[in-house]
């Protein structure tokens, strides 16, 4: 049995391509039956988000497999085939567990680490276990896929740093203030990214929001959006003292605000830390600034320094991962192996053997007075037991093999006569998760 | 036996600062869990000796020099466990135990035999004066190693410089907490200990107050760290100042008991 992936990705394909083919994630039962329907595809799961649509599958047949789950996307979607294959890309056997593996850890996501991207695929799981669409082999392999996105998360520092500038100064507002939940925001001009930098301070549990603007029309109509507090420019130094955390981007040609006017600004709040933002170009803020006591200083350039060294650090941390997820193909691929016909009827075969053996020898010492020929006579009676035992098993797996599905017996035969298992059982993991 | 647990605290808090250590430069899980591990058992350890020594010299053993930096060594790991489980920080370890290993270290410099105490000084005050100055001092200790935390942490903040100990340091806010935290419960102890040490020596020298070294430096320091108290609840000496303070605050702690006892004549410098 193959795993086939078909699919394509913000690598291969444009968003007006990526739309096009997007499956809608609330009737997804249809395109999963039609998928299952196709002949030799024995086990589907679509996965659909805004960055790529990708196909698993299980199959005998696999390159016909592949075309015709090919077809599938562009008929499904009325595409031409023509259009769509060259935005596709297929992968089969190792590679397609690579693949998924490194996708559900976030390795070939656009910003690699986001945490986003497996409860995507834990989502598209989800409604192909509950359409019944996969099976024994898809369900292995994608809590497979699970464990190793959790090990990957655990064990490397993939997604534990800020990569946008955004995200970088709540990140450094964190690690100067603690809690946020009692911290409030000033805003200063209206910049889209000095707007933007508000939200994800507010997202993460600020207090408050104060804006101010030399229009107050502005200021007022940015305060309403944000639930936050107009304040006139005039005022601003009046209103300042009650800011823990200023972002500043207005387009005026100098400093609006030196050392001196922090300095007395950090008096009136008794010396409770500060932290700027400036995003203007021109700059704001004087940058003697971060001289005051227990203020912080941070312009564009700084932010966007501290998300690069975020990025290589991501990087670095993105080879370990790639080393974990090798580690984890190996172990997986041993299991898939397993399920082939032949090596099953020979382990069952020994196994049974090795027992009818041992028993044969432990009474054969026992026994004391022998009948001539008493030891050939129960070897070939122990044989025949044994043969006649295992004739309608192996002849089953037999025919199962030579078309349908085969998988099932040879995992439950597996189970049931505790055939050596080259994977260690592993916990089931919750879905929800 | 008290010989052997004295020992074995000390192999104990040296493993438990080098895995500390280590960890600074490599934040791996299982250099956590040994640390904590270590400490734990490090301080149980300690307390047995401590409480063996007591029974044995039948009185408090805070008696002499080495006494005396073996049970501030004790008050530091305990004031430190209790820190680490309330704050969740860790990485305090790495700045705390070094400082217990050092004091623990310096002990076994003075004699350890178990000397007959002056009689003038048997007292229930003994006990009471004197772990009360040490709880107070552990404190500090705390206090001390939380200040240069923040002195570093505020330093890779300020210089935009954030590195790896720069993402594992807590917050600015969490480490200035510590710092006020310790004081709170610092100075009042400090008090406390001045306050009994002064009927302790009305009852064995038959005067409250004699400008003894010891006592005017004890005044020194509790006058340091009123001052910042102070500072801090009126004008908001907080952050940098306070770290800053807190540093000076436990070098005089430090004055104070160590050096008064061997470079001053005092009533106090039991060697």
């Amino acid at each position: 049995m193959n795993i086939v992936v078909v699919g394509l990705s913000h690598k291969t394909a444009a968003v007006e391509i990526r739309e096009k083919v997007a499956f809608a994630p609330t009737q997804m039962d249809r395109p999963l039956r039609q998928l299952v329907d196709i002949p030799d595809i024995t086990e589907g799961v679509i996965v659909s988000t805004c960055n790529r649509v990708e196909v698993y599958a299980t199959t005998r047949d696999m390159a016909g497999g592949i075309a015709r789950i090919k077809r599938f996307l562009a008929d499904y979607h009325h595409l031409s085939l023509e259009n769509l294959e060259p935005h596709l890309y297929a992968y089969h056997g190792e590679q397609a567990i690579r693949h998924v593996f490194r996708v559900a850890s976030s390795l070939d996501s656009m910003v690699v680490g986001e945490p986003q991207i497996l409860g995507q695929i834990k989502t598209a799981y989800g409604y192909a276990a509950e359409f019944k669409s996969s099976g024994i082999i898809l369900n292995r392999f994608l809590h497979k896929a699970f464990s190793v996105a959790k090990r990957v998360r655990t064990e490397t520092k993939i997604a534990s740093s800020a990569v946008s500038v955004a995200f970088a100064a709540v990140e450094l507002a964190r690690k100067i203030f603690g809690d946020l939940s009692d911290k409030t925001v000033m805003l200063i001009g209206a910049g889209e990214m000095c707007e933007l930098a508000a939200k994800h301070f507010l997202n993460n549990g600020v207090r408050g929001v104060m804006v101010t603007n030399r229009t107050f029309e502005r200021a007022e109509r940015l305060a309403e959006e944000l639930d936050g507090k107009a304040v006139r420019f005039e005022d601003l130094f009046d209103y300042l003292h009650r800011a823990d955390i200023v972002l500043s981007s207005t387009g005026a040609p100098h400093f609006i605000m030196g050392q001196k006017d922090v300095e007395e600004v950090s008096r009136r709040r008794k010396l409770r830390p500060m932290f700027f933002i400036d995003i203007a170009v021109p700059r704001d803020i004087d940058p003697k600034v971060n001289d005051v006591e227990n203020v912080y200083l941070y312009t564009v350039d700084d932010l966007q320094e501290v998300v690069a060294s975020n990025l290589q650090q991501r990087a670095e941390e993105a080879k370990k991962a790639e080393g974990i997820v090798d580690e984890e193909i190996g172990q997986f691929f041993k299991w898939l192996s397993s399920l082939d016909v032949t090596p099953t009827i020979v382990a069952l075969r020994t196994k049974f053997d090795e027992i009818r053996r041992a028993e044969l020898e432990k009474t054969l010492a026992s026994w004391k007075e022998l009948p001539p020929d008493a030891d050939k006579r129960l070897e070939a009676l122990t044989n025949a037991m044994m043969n006649k035992l295992l004739h309608p098993p192996t002849s089953l797996l037999k025919k199962a093999g030579q078309g349908g599905r085969t998988d099932l017996y040879v995992d439950a035969l597996r189970q049931l006569f505790e055939l050596a298992e080259p994977e260690p059982a592993e916990e089931e993991l919750e879905l929800e998760e | 036996m008290n010989a052997l647990l004295f020992y074995a605290t000390l192999a104990l808090y040296l493993a438990a600062t080098v895995t500390y250590l280590a960890y600074l430069v490599k934040p791996r899980e299982t250099l956590g869990k040994a640390s904590r591990w270590l400490i734990t058992v490090g301080f149980l350890a300690h307390c047995a000796f401590t409480l063996d020594r007591y029974v044995e010299a039948g009185r408090t053993p805070i008696t002499n020099m080495h006494e005396s930096l073996s049970f501030f060594s004790l008050s530091v790991i305990g004031v430190f466990i209790i820190f680490e489980r309330r704050y969740k920080v860790f990485i305090l370890g790495s700045f705390v135990t070094p400082l217990a290993l050092l004091l623990l270290l310096a002990s076994t410099l003075f004699p350890t035999a178990i000397m007959p105490l002056n009689p003038a000084l048997k007292s229930k005050w003994l006990l009471v004066h004197t772990t009360m100055a040490f709880f107070g001092y552990a404190t500090f200790a705390v206090a001390f190693g939380a200040a240069i935390m923040y002195l570093i942490q505020e330093r890779f903040l300020k210089r935009k410089k954030l590195g790896e100990l720069y993402r594992k340091l807590p917050s600015l806010d969490t480490l200035d907490d510590i710092n006020y935290r310790c004081l709170t419960f610092g100075f009042p102890l400090l008090t406390f200990a001045i306050i009994t040490g002064a009927i302790w020596a009305e009852t064995a020298w038959g005067t409250y107050w004699s400008w003894d070294p010891k006592e005017t430096w004890s005044l020194i320091t509790w006058f340091v760290y009123a001052a910042l108290l102070h500072g801090r609840l009126t004008t908001g000496w907080r952050g940098r100042k306070a770290a800053v303070l807190a540093i000076v605050g436990f070098f005089v702690v430090i004055f104070t008991f160590v050096g008064v006892n061997l470079f001053l004549s005092s009533l106090h410098s039991y060697k």
